[in-house]
């Protein structure tokens, strides 16, 4: 299973390819690696097929780059931060995060009331 | 890479991003669905080293199945493609076979293009300005250092990458290998060997 879904990633063409530059993955930041974790994970443990998340990632790509004027991200920042979005519309549309508690999390750590991800 | 403070608007506070990505591991983690050890593999395995794996895959179906050699030496971006690792950039795929009076020696001279599809991703000294300089112009020196020493009757082929083509080193298969299936081929695979300035590995001794 594992490996099939390696194959997805790594074969993602169009808008949706991973950044890389001469050949290299592009992270320009832990969190954008760990937004990438994150998805690949649950697909390897089954949770959705990739092309679920493939789905979502290409809307929001393609809704990044029509807002992509007025923004000063770099383009690896730019896809992760459409793959984050993805991955968030991902959970919530198999109902395993609530819109609420997602909010309310995000704005504890936000905050620093949270520090740990445990 | 929870404890990480790097890259917040203000000393200690995470950036929105961050706190995003933290809030949905954190749920992910308290609900049981998933653990931060299965999300570190994931970015270990993307950080470093998604490929070699694959490459050694292919060299070990050609080892193995003379019709598929024959087609990888011939089209091998169709032929690596058939096992399921396509080149997200389009590059072309071109395999080198060693033989008993050939070496074949891959490097970039212009930067750092590599077979990332079946390689993964390109070692430090691949990207060296001292490995794409002296790979070309003294590359027995160069073997040499990664300690490999070929006989003189031994041709050294240099090949240079670009955007275009991409080479992989088909090495041959080591002596007392005959009665290995082609998993236990694959894990002789080195990706040095794959490069050019290694052989694969040699089976421990029957």
């Amino acid at each position: 299973m594992a490996d099939a879904v390696d194959r997805d990633v790594a074969n993602m063409q169009g808008s949706e390819a991973l950044p890389r530059k001469n050949g290299e993955l592009v992270f320009e930041a832990p969190w954008q690696a760990r937004a990438l974790g994150m998805a690949v994970a649950l697909s390897n443990q089954g949770l959705y097929p990739w092309d679920d998340f493939k789905c979502h990632l290409i809307a929001e790509v393609a809704e990044a780059s029509e807002r992509a004027r007025e923004s000063a991200d770099s383009p690896a920042a730019a896809y992760y931060t459409s793959w984050l979005e993805a991955l968030e519309h991902t959970l919530l549309d198999k109902g395993i995060c609530s819109p609420e508690e997602l909010e309310r999390r995000t704005a504890e750590f936000a905050s620093g009331a949270r520090e740990e991800v445990y | 890479m929870s404890g990480d403070h790097s890259g917040g608007h203000h000393a200690g506070l995470p950036s929105d991003l961050e706190a995003r990505v933290r809030a949905l591991e954190s749920l992910l983690v308290e609900k049981g669905i998933t653990s931060s050890d299965a999300i570190d593999a994931v970015v270990a395995a993307y950080e470093r080293d998604i490929g070699p794996m694959n490459g050694a895959r292919v060299v070990a179906r050609a080892w193995t199945d003379p019709e598929y050699k024959r087609w990888l030496l011939e089209d091998g971006t169709a032929a690596i493609e058939a096992l399921g690792y396509g080149g997200a950039q389009g590059e072309h795929m071109v395999v080198l076979e060693n033989t008993p009076t050939v070496h074949n020696l891959v490097v970039c001279t212009l930067c750092s293009c590599y077979p990332w599809p079946v390689l993964g991703l390109p070692p430090v000294w691949y990207k060296t300005p001292a490995y794409r300089a002296r790979a070309v112009s003294e590359p027995r020196a160069v073997l040499a250092e990664f300690g490999l020493e070929l006989p003189d009757d031994v041709e050294v082929r240099v090949w240079d990458s670009s955007a275009e083509i991409r080479y992989l080193v088909l090495p041959e298969r080591p002596a007392g290998t005959e009665g290995l299936g082609e998993a236990a081929l694959a894990a002789l695979v080195t990706r040095d060997s794959m490069i050019g300035v290694g052989l694969p590995r040699v089976p421990a001794t029957a």
